[in-house]
């Protein structure tokens, strides 16, 4: 089939963009959108022009690099999927398919349809861990956890960190992907300990990289490419409000441990 | 120059080595740690791990990642699971039993004494791992939940559902996440490593590309750590992202790192078969659906009935009659090659008739769709996505595709290569895993390198010296490297041919794939040769890309990766050439015995090939490194 791929370029930070149209001819039905995308570049190529620029790697939906707006929806028309996991058997021949980036307050973007998501990583070190060094751990056996709780808790960690949650929210908000990793960690026994300071550091980082506030709109949960459940959010701003009215004290970073002492 | 290629293994019986080698490390006091700048390539487990560590014991760790967060490694897309040692099965697991079985796994070509250390600290990455609040899959009980891998008996496999390598690399990350906030590390994000420097034959910085500009950049270290993973895109279709590339090791190569077998490549069993040339990789189907999954062929070539028709009669599942001892978890290398058999007999299934079937009918009748779906639903759900077709109604299909490397660059025991300095971990050396590697063994390789090995030889290589150096870019050193990867950066962005890039990768990768892939012969591998320099010649005269060196280029930096697979390629058939033995995945035609298996050579060749670049085009100097088994007497690998 036939398609035309109406894709947004823009040569850098600062520079305009515009929407430039490309017709892709020979699209099998079993390609995937990233390879119609690799084909348009090797038209390019052919050329002389320069190639569009796309965050990819893995091409099984588990890197999180695909960062593509199809069609307005994060990652395309299916739901649960990345945009690498969709497949040209969902359009027609003939289709004009929109292709943006991510837009967000947080999230520049630096060329074509590649966005900088570092704010995401930003949030991570204000608390997306336990402290804890090699060498220091108990048998994994001391603990146990309700297989309920730890595949509730895995739900939540499977996030791939692609930012399509911020991408669909009006607000641009991130607060899915910090309720996903608060609450990955709040339903197991190891992250008890640093539990009230990780939300409270994790939701003041998400007010400083500049992503909104929540206002239920639920478009992240439909956008999640792994499903990640809207309740999380709930969870999070439950644990918000209690840690913010007992443990205001923790919102400071604790001093670290050197590792030798 | 010749080097002295000395492993350093320590004295003492096997499972003391680590213990005695611990215990003469050169140590840095944790104030003087700060004074010590350690750059680590590469983000994975490996590097991501050892980054972590190594900060967190007080070094300055600057960390470099050619992704745009240290989370998207190709570590991530690891499915199936770790192994370790725990025995918490009480099925008479140990770490004799997991150490006997990696290394009979490898086919003996690994190190023993690397091989027992490897097992024997997988407990403790375990361990780790669950206090990182890595959320394990468990047993309603609430304890960790095992299950089986190919080429052992146990179930030692510990997993997070079908996404083990992602979970564990998100604990890495996490880890690395709460130095960078104590500001102890730093990362540097779309960055792509693209030389080491070297002075007075030691690693002293390397030279890297901000992919965002095409600014090339220096960094001084007083040591350098590369983990940037393996090397299967050399056969341009397989399992891995599509950037993982050989670039950082060969790089090291280039300036004096010794290579170390090659030839050692994993094709694994278990992927979903190419359905035509606009695909750009292949999807690997996780080893863990062999635990419930039975692998057939019908038994007479040219029966193209659908499988629903075929009588149980006029089936061969041919791992089970084969290796009745292991059945359908046989080890990878050996599944592969019945497959591969079964197909050239004209038994495959599928449109291109290069498939067999991997069929759950009996284990849903046994174990019932709600539990199947407990186990296998995202993988189930990735094949239909894939293929348009359901494995809960039909049988998946099956195919071999390049998975993993074995090979590498030579490193000592203590994970130093050739050039002191510069230590390479997790993939990217030629590990633990001799000729092949068991399934569920390389997220372990990768931990125990970064969590447990590397950060205390670092620290060795460093208090050898008796004073911090000054670090210093200015060095000519650096300006030399820096004006060859300029160079070379210009030349790439300058090429203004006919011929995509793209499909010059495609035709190294058929080359590859055909004349050095699941089975190797001389004269294949002699015609590779001299295929791979024309190939060479070729991209250089006619390959075409657009845009320039100093933007976003994505279509320069594939060229790049590509530009260095033609080199690397020959450097890994000239290693399959002069290993006149089958061992492992590597399989010479010439040597298999009456019934199609492997015949080893240990009189000849129970050595570790390490190669040295004497230039491009050029043949390169073996060194051997012979392998001395003082607990475990080589036998024949048999499974059945």
């Amino acid at each position: 089939m036939n398609v035309t791929l109406r894709v947004w370029r823009q040569a850098g930070r600062d520079s305009p963009g515009r929407l430039v149209d490309y017709r892709v001819a020979d699209v099998h039905a079993d390609m995937s959108f990233l390879e119609v995308l690799d084909q348009l570049n090797e038209q390019l190529a052919q050329r002389g022009e320069e190639p569009i620029a796309f965050d990819h790697d893995c091409r099984e939906g588990i890197c999180g690099s695909c960062s593509l707006m199809i069609d307005g929806v994060p990652h395309g028309p299916e739901r649960g999927i990345t945009a690498c996991q969709l497949y040209m058997r969902r359009f027609h021949d003939g289709q004009t398919i929109l292709v943006e980036p991510w837009r967000a307050a947080a999230f520049g973007v630096i060329r074509d349809l590649v966005v900088d998501r570092s704010a995401l990583d930003r949030l991570m070190h204000a608390g997306g861990y336990v402290s804890v060094n090699p060498g220091s751990a108990p048998d994994a056996s001391t603990t146990v956890i309700a297989k309920e709780k730890a595949d509730t808790a895995f739900l939540a960690a499977s996030c791939i960190g692609c930012g399509a949650c911020v991408a669909a929210c009006p607000n641009a908000s991130a607060m899915l992907f910090v309720a996903a990793k608060a609450s990955h960690l709040a339903l197991l026994p190891q992250g008890q300990p640093e539990h009230a300071h990780r939300v409270i550091a994790m939701v003041e980082a998400m007010d400083r990289e500049g992503f909104g506030s929540c206002s239920n709109n639920y478009e992240c949960a439909a956008a999640c490419p792994k499903s990640i459940p809207v309740r999380f959010i709930a969870r999070l701003n439950r644990a918000f409000l209690h840690a913010a009215l007992t443990s205001r004290e923790f919102a400071r970073p604790p001093p670290h441990a050197h590792f030798e002492s | 120059m010749t080097i002295d290629l000395d492993p350093r293994i320590p004295g003492g019986p096997v499972h003391e080595k680590w213990a005695r080698r611990v215990n003469d490390l050169g140590l840095v006091s944790p104030a003087n740690r700060r004074r010590y700048r350690i750059l680590v390539v590469g983000t994975g487990l490996a590097g991501a791990s050892a980054a972590a560590t190594l900060a967190g014991l007080g070094y300055q760790v600057e960390c470099f990642t050619f992704h745009d967060s240290p989370r998207r490694a190709h570590s991530v897309a690891a499915q199936g699971g770790i192994n370790a040692a725990k025995n918490y099965q009480n099925d008479g697991d140990s770490v004799e039993r997991l150490f006997r079985d990696t290394l009979k796994g490898g086919d003996f070509r690994s190190r023993e004494a690397s091989v027992y250390r490897l097992a024997a600290l997988s407990n403790a990455i375990i361990d780790h791992c669950v206090a990182q609040g890595i959320p394990f899959t468990r047993e309603y009980g609430g304890l960790l939940a095992n299950r089986s891998f190919g080429g052992a008996q146990v179930s030692r496999t510990f997993y997070v559902r079908g996404q083990t390598g992602q979970q564990l690399l998100l604990g890495c990350y996490g880890a690395l996440s709460r130095q960078i906030l104590a500001r102890r590390a730093r990362v540097h994000a779309r960055r792509e490593m693209l030389d080491v420097v070297v002075r007075d034959g030691r690693a002293c910085g390397i030279i890297t590309r901000r992919l965002v500009d095409g600014a090339v950049e220096r960094h001084a270290g007083h040591a350098v750590v590369l983990a940037t993973g393996g090397y299967s895109n050399v056969f341009h279709f397989s399992t891995n992202a599509m950037a993982c590339n050989v670039t950082a090791a060969y790089r090291a190569y280039k300036r004096g790192a010794l290579f170390a077998n090659p030839c050692f490549t994993q094709i694994h069993p278990t992927c979903i078969p190419l359905t035509g040339e606009h695909q750009s990789k292949l999807t690997l189907m996780s080893e863990s659906l062999r635990n419930d999954g039975r692998v057939w062929v019908p038994a007479r070539a040219g029966d193209s009935r659908p499988p629903a028709q075929i009588p149980e009669s006029d089936r061969d599942y041919f791992l089970e009659r084969r290796y009745p001892a292991f059945g359908n978890l046989a080890p990878r290398d050996i599944a592969s090659r019945a497959v591969k058999q079964v197909c050239d007999e004209g038994r495959g299934v599928g449109p291109l008739g290069r498939g067999v079937y991997l069929d759950f009918a009996d284990a849903f009748g046994r174990i019932g769709e709600e539990e199947m779906q407990a186990r296998y639903g995202n993988l189930f759900e990735m094949y239909q996505r894939i293929t348009d077709e359901d494995p809960r109604c039909a049988p998946m299909r099956i195919y071999p595709a390049a998975h993993y490397t074995m090979g590498g660059l030579w490193v000592d025991y203590d994970l130093m290569s050739s050039i002191p300095g510069l230590f390479v971990i997790g993939e990217a050396n030629f590990s633990d895993h001799g000729a092949n590697r068991l399934g569920a063994s390389a997220l372990m390789q990768g931990l125990a390198d970064g969590y447990f090995i590397v950060p205390l030889t670092v620290g060795d290589y460093l208090a050898s010296s008796t004073s911090v150096a000054a670090l210093d870019e200015t060095l000519p050193e650096f300006a030399a490297a820096e004006r060859d990867v300029r160079r070379r950066l210009q030349r790439l962005a300058g090429l203004c041919g006919d011929e995509p890039v793209e499909q010059i990768h495609r035709a190294l990768g058929h080359i590859m794939w055909e004349r050095c892939g699941m089975t190797r012969g001389a004269p294949g591998l002699v015609s590779a040769l001299d295929e791979i320099a024309a190939l060479r010649e070729r991209f250089w005269s006619r390959a075409r890309l657009g845009g320039g060196a100093s933007v976003l280029n994505i279509a320069l930096e594939k060229a790049g990766r590509v530009a260095d697979f033609l080199e690397f390629a020959e450097l890994l058939v000239v290693d399959a050439l002069t290993r006149e033995e089958s061992c492992g995945g590597h399989f010479r035609e010439e040597h298999q015995s009456a019934d199609g298996e492997a015949v080893r050579d240990d009189e000849n060749f129970s050595h570790i090939a390490a190669w040295q670049f004497r230039g491009v085009g050029a043949a390169p100097a073996l060194y051997r490194e012979d392998l001395a088994f003082e607990t475990l007497q080589p036998t024949e690998r048999s499974y059945r």
